[in-house]
């Protein structure tokens, strides 16, 4: 009996498989076991391959793997787009009345269901069901108790009305059944135990959405953009609850120029975009950092350049985050590893922000973004978020800053290079603020002198923080081990599992989460006989950095494909990197 | 400072202005000084802000909170301030490039959106700062270093673009004429709504056309047309699209919009923060059980 269960419903968009997915999901959640979920959707609204996958198992699961245990097929191409990954014991649920294949013969002596669907969800009040039907029948195909799907079915259908919640329940018991009666003799080699453990279930843009309220920022301005919309709709509806609010913008050269607009009066502020989007907000990037206003721009990375791939994985905007915009301006790059880090690195990013002021890119890429996972609760303690608000002047501690006219030195030359605040409403705090070079009173300068000391200042925030934060990575595998691998972004999850496939290869995995400033690796590098750099994008952007800060050539290995690193594929690669 | 000690020269920086001498902001910006003091802002409670170009430098010259933004972008900027924390007076200062050509978008959004700001555009019909290049309000005869033969195209009408977007409050004021330009640009602020105040600003160094003497003679005062109400929705549609008259004063306001401040529920002041996770936080994370 397998517990481990690689699951996936697949069919064309507009089919219902995201919301029947996140049942799923939520219904394993829901029931004590570990959830790790992946979609694969087209840039399209309706048709077009799109599948929702999930790993469940009662011991942690953080990637995906080349498996396939049970497969609701709602199209003839799910099977086909999935083939590689059907094993001897995989399931295959469909619809014969439906689907184009009215038998199933698939490699590997894989056992086809077919059940009807639609039929069966005409039986319990409507088409639209099937969907549902087909859950039902994966309870019993799994042994999952059926129970556990109602709470979900309520949570997903409440707002619809006690009827649509019954009939939605009595669609995944005729499926149940169906399964039971009609196919008795077919032997069932999973079975999916129920455990008490309380799990949460959310994704990387709900993840980075409530650290932002957590953190304490009250002002969303964005423009809708793939993979970054769902830190916008998470925000909206939720952030007025605590005093904030959210304005769609007419573009994101105006979303970044609102944000900044209201970091200036005092709010905690940020936008969120996808790499064309951070294009479009280069300029005013460059004015939120001479200005020094406190700035979170979170980027969900899709594959580019251009419109690119706009529903695919990709890690391709370090370079533009690292050295995008002209001219020279600090700036902090955070890249959360995992979906609770995004929580995390979210709070850090508007402490760090308001403490340096500067602007702060937080990105996650899109695989981290879409993808929902199980954690324990307290993996988001509110209770441990602390705001730190750097140094924001009130009336009181304006003279310090004031120079013999009483004007005030918003750009005040300071030994650690961060200069007082004072939001308009502060009284004494007067002072303008602009993109063009400018004294420590915010005033335009061409000053030979001035400039030099001003650029030096704001530089000086780097080695500030570099002195008081802790920009450092974790750690996995063997800390003895003569091999490196070195990671960044969501890969993180991937190759913790990849090291279970490693059999007699023992590696040192290094996880960065910190773009800039980041961690001195040349010690690790240099320590070791191997280094191999893991990245989703084409040209190895983060191995050119460990190159430049190490003076080492480390190995690469790229995926750029627009696919997730799979745990199993990934571990083949190391093995040959590592071993050539 | 107390509101009521406030002159309009508290809002004077000790900067002098580059603007040429004669040049129409002077006066764009003194009315605007004076209509802040009168109003009852203080330096303190006030944010400017402003995009590229001559207008651009008007937060240097003013004493209050100000940003110098990018250009275009201005409007944006103030939108925000103005959200995170609805007691700031907020103005936002451009240009008819700044305001009309690069930052076309974000104005007529702007005019939609209905925020409480005051929005003074210094239309000189020129791009001054990069030397006399036609500016999208030029006339299409109107011979530039860019355009020798004239733009050969209809200049935009900032007002009929604000009408057609629901603007609440649309003006036209002239910098010569002080006590008139105070007086709109007061009206302006006192607007609970978002107030366009298309200001003729002359540029005396590369407009010879749309001078002080063509202004002085041709607009006509509506607040001189004793027929005129400007809560007359049909006859400030002819006014704003009269092809041979231009006017000043306000030509339409509708006292009866709803702010946004009101049709979103923004009331609060962003600015203040608890030193820890807001109160009704674990909430959030209940939600993904």
């Amino acid at each position: 009996m397998h517990d481990d269960l690689n699951w996936a419903i697949g069919g064309e968009a507009g089919d219902g498989i995201a919301s029947t997915g996140k049942i799923f999901a939520q219904a394993l959640s829901r029931a004590g076991r570990h959830v790790f979920t992946s979609k694969d959707f087209a840039s399209r609204i309706r048709g077009g391959y799109t599948a929702y996958k999930i790993r469940t198992s009662v011991d942690e699961v953080q990637s995906v793997v080349d498996r396939l245990d049970v497969l609701i097929a709602l199209t003839e191409r799910t099977v086909d787009e999935n083939l590689d990954e059907l094993h001897e014991e995989s399931v295959i649920i469909f619809d014969g009345d439906r689907t184009e294949f009215s038998d199933f013969e698939a490699p590997d002596d894989t056992v086809g269901l077919d059940i009807p669907l639609k039929s069966l969800a005409e039986d319990a009040g409507g088409a639209i069901m099937r969907n549902i039907v087909a859950l039902g029948a994966v309870c019993a195909v799994t042994d999952f108790p059926i129970e556990n799907l109602d709470e979900s079915l309520e949570k997903r259908f409440g707002n619809k009305g006690e009827s649509i919640v019954e009939n939605n329940k009595q669609a995944a018991r005729l499926g149940y059944e169906y399964v039971n009666d009609e196919y008795a003799d077919v032997e069932n080699p999973y079975e999916l135990e129920t455990t008490d453990n309380d799990y949460v279930l959310l994704n990387g843009d709900e993840a980075i959405g409530m650290g932002a309220i957590a953190a304490g920022c009250r002002f969303y301005a964005g423009y809708p953009i793939t993979p970054a919309t769902d830190v916008m709709e998470y925000l909206t509806g939720r952030i007025e609850q605590f005093g904030g609010h959210v304005v769609q913008a007419e573009d994101e050269l105006s979303a970044i120029n609102m944000a900044l607009g209201a970091a200036r009066a005092g709010a905690r502020a940020m936008t969120a975009t996808s790499g064309p989007g951070i294009d479009l907000m280069s300029e005013t990037f460059g004015l939120v950092a001479t200005s020094e206003t406190p700035l979170v721009i979170t980027n969900v990375m899709r594959s580019g350049p251009s419109t690119g791939m706009p529903t695919k994985q990709e890690q391709g905007d370090l370079n533009m985050m690292l050295y995008g915009g002209h001219g020279e301006v600090p700036r902090f790059v955070l890249a959360p590893t995992s979906v609770a880090e995004c929580f995390h690195k979210t709070v850090e990013a508007f402490n760090l922000a308001e403490k340096y002021q500067l602007p702060v890119y937080l990105t996650a890429d899109l695989s981290m973004a879409v993808t929902e996972r199980t954690y324990e609760p307290d993996e988001f303690d509110m209770d441990e978020v602390e705001i730190d608000r750097g140094k924001l002047v009130d009336e009181n501690e304006i003279s310090a800053w004031q120079n013999e006219k009483d004007q005030f030195k918003a750009h005040a030359v300071t030994a650690d290079g961060i200069s007082p605040r004072a939001v308009p409403g502060t009284e004494g705090g007067v002072h303008m603020s602009t993109g063009l070079e400018h004294d420590e009173l915010g005033r335009r300068t061409e000053d030979t002198d001035v400039r030099v000391e001003q650029v030096d200042k704001r530089n000086r925030k780097v080695e500030t923080a570099e002195e008081r934060e802790n920009f450092d990575y974790r750690e996995f595998g063997d800390a003895d081990a003569d091999s490196l691998v070195i990671s960044w972004g969501s890969n993180e999850g991937t190759i913790v599992e990849a090291l279970d496939y490693l059999d007699d290869l023992d590696v040192r995995v290094l996880s960065v989460p910190y773009i800039f400033p980041r961690p001195d690796l040349t010690d690790d590098v240099q320590a070791a006989d191997d280094v191999v750099v893991i990245e989703a994008n084409a040209t190895g952007q983060f191995a050119n950095v460990v190159e430049h800060d190490t003076l080492e050539r480390v190995d690469r290995i790229n995926k750029y494909d627009g696919v997730d690193f799979k745990a199993d594929e990934l571990a083949d690669e190391i093995k040959q990197t590592l071993e050539a | 400072m107390s509101s009521e000690n406030v002159r309009f020269t508290d809002f004077k920086s000790d900067k002098q202005p580059t603007w040429c001498p004669g040049c129409g902001d002077f006066g764009t910006m003194n009315g605007m000084m004076k209509a802040l003091a009168e109003t009852g802002n203080t330096p303190d409670d006030t944010f400017v802000v402003a995009g590229i170009g001559c207008s651009g430098k008007i937060g240097t010259y003013m004493r209050s909170y100000a940003l110098h933004g990018v250009h275009g972008r201005a409007l944006p900027v103030g939108t925000g301030a103005k959200l995170a924390n609805p007691d700031l007076e907020v103005m936002v200062a451009g240009g008819d490039g700044d305001g009309y050509s690069i930052g076309v978008g974000h104005f007529i959004h702007a005019v939609r959106r209905n925020v409480d700001i005051t929005y003074v555009v210094m239309d000189n019909r020129i791009y001054g700062l990069t030397k006399g290049q036609a500016s999208p309000t030029s006339r299409p005869d109107f011979e530039t270093s860019t355009t020798p033969e004239g733009p050969k195209q209809p200049p935009v009408n900032p007002l009929a673009l604000a009408m057609s977007a629901g603007g609440s409050f649309i003006a036209q004021s002239f910098s010569s004429d002080a006590l008139r330009h105070t007086e709109i640009v007061k009206e302006a602020i006192e607007h609970d709504g978002f107030s366009l105040v298309n200001t003729f600003s002359p540029c005396v160094t590369f407009n010879d056309v749309d001078t002080y003497d063509y202004f002085r003679d041709s607009l006509v005062d509506l607040s001189e047309e004793d027929d005129y109400d400007r809560h007359d929705y049909d006859q400030a549609k002819d006014a704003i699209l009269d092809a041979d008259k231009e006017y000043m004063g306000v030509l339409y306001q509708d006292e009866n919009s709803t702010p946004y401040h009101e049709a979103h529920g923004v009331h609060e002041n962003m600015a203040e923060l608890p030193d820890g996770a807001p109160d009704g936080a674990t909430d959030l994370v209940r939600e993904f059980y």
